[in-house]
């Protein structure tokens, strides 16, 4: 189980379950019409469903650090 | 998180007042919170007050009648979010929505007129600050015009970077997009170039530069 999930805007989403499509670690769902993701799934934070998301309601935010 | 009074004592917009000058200004501000994502206020609503961000990180930004955004600053704590409107008179020419969780710090319009009227050092400060936000729209016209993807993007990492441990603005692809003025796909590709050229790598939730001078080197390039 991860600390950190993709964020998600349940207002914005409309369930179009694009995301469920492109997430190579089948963590995400559609449930209730709305995006989910699935606590136990392990995330690597790839971004695609966030690429793929046409009304921005998924994201992967980037915290930018100097080594 | 700065109280009000450290705010009033470390603020540019009242730099040099004297400590009982400072003292009343305290009690003109209001506190107010905002949520992640929360809208601060709409391009074209009225400004009624002057807002100071007291924590957490704000984006300020402009959208096209077709739904586009462009970025045109990351606020940080400290800095004001409308000063053009307030003294221009006019709607607010931008929009702003909370990154984080944020609070911010309120002094009425009415109020900073009177303060401006009152002590025109606040007056001379404040035309520090507006000359100080012109000179970073100017050089965002120079990097949307002259710069290549990789330079603006190269500016956005190095700008937008905190050391290990603490706090700062997190950036989707399409936040970063929205600031360089071009598509999410571009960014990715971008970012893709630079990863495989060890400037930057990535750790999970985080965009980590690896080596900064390269990262400079590129942000000073034009095409």
């Amino acid at each position: 189980m991860f600390t950190m999930k993709p964020e998600i805007d349940k207002d914005k989403c409309d369930g179009c379950g694009l995301c469920v499509g492109v997430c190579h670690e089948n963590g995400i769902m559609i449930a209730n019409k709305t995006v989910v993701v699935i606590d136990e799934v392990e995330c690597d934070w790839c971004g695609l469903c966030e690429a793929v998301c046409p009304n921005d309601a998924i994201r992967c935010p980037l915290l930018i650090v100097f080594a | 998180m700065k109280t009000k009074t450290e705010l009033v004592n470390t603020s540019v917009f009242f730099a040099g007042l004297k400590p009982e000058e400072l003292e009343p200004i305290i009690k003109l501000i209001i506190e107010k919170k905002y949520e992640r994502d929360e809208m601060l206020f709409f391009e074209g609503d009225a400004t009624e007050s002057l807002i100071f961000l007291a924590s957490g990180v704000v984006k300020i930004f402009k959208t096209s009648p077709d739904g586009k955004e462009q970025i045109l600053s990351i606020a940080h704590p400290e800095e004001t979010l409308n000063e053009l409107p307030l003294f221009n008179g006019g709607l607010n020419a931008t929009s702003a929505q909370a990154m984080m969780r944020v609070v911010v710090y309120m002094i009425n319009k009415r109020d900073i007129e009177m303060l401006m009227r009152k002590y025109p050092l606040v007056a001379s400060n404040v035309i520090h600050i507006l000359a100080k936000r012109t000179r970073r729209l100017v050089t965002l016209v120079e990097e949307l015009s002259f710069k290549r993807v990789n330079g603006r993007l190269a500016g956005i990492l190095l700008e937008n970077a905190v050391r290990e441990g603490q706090s700062g603005a997190r950036l989707t692809q399409r936040d970063m997009a929205a600031m360089a003025g071009t598509a999410r796909e571009v960014i990715s590709r971008s970012l893709k170039a630079m990863e495989d050229d060890g400037v930057i790598g990535f750790d999970k939730h985080k965009l980590i530069i690896k080596d900064r001078e390269a990262l400079k080197i590129i942000s000073q390039t034009y095409s």
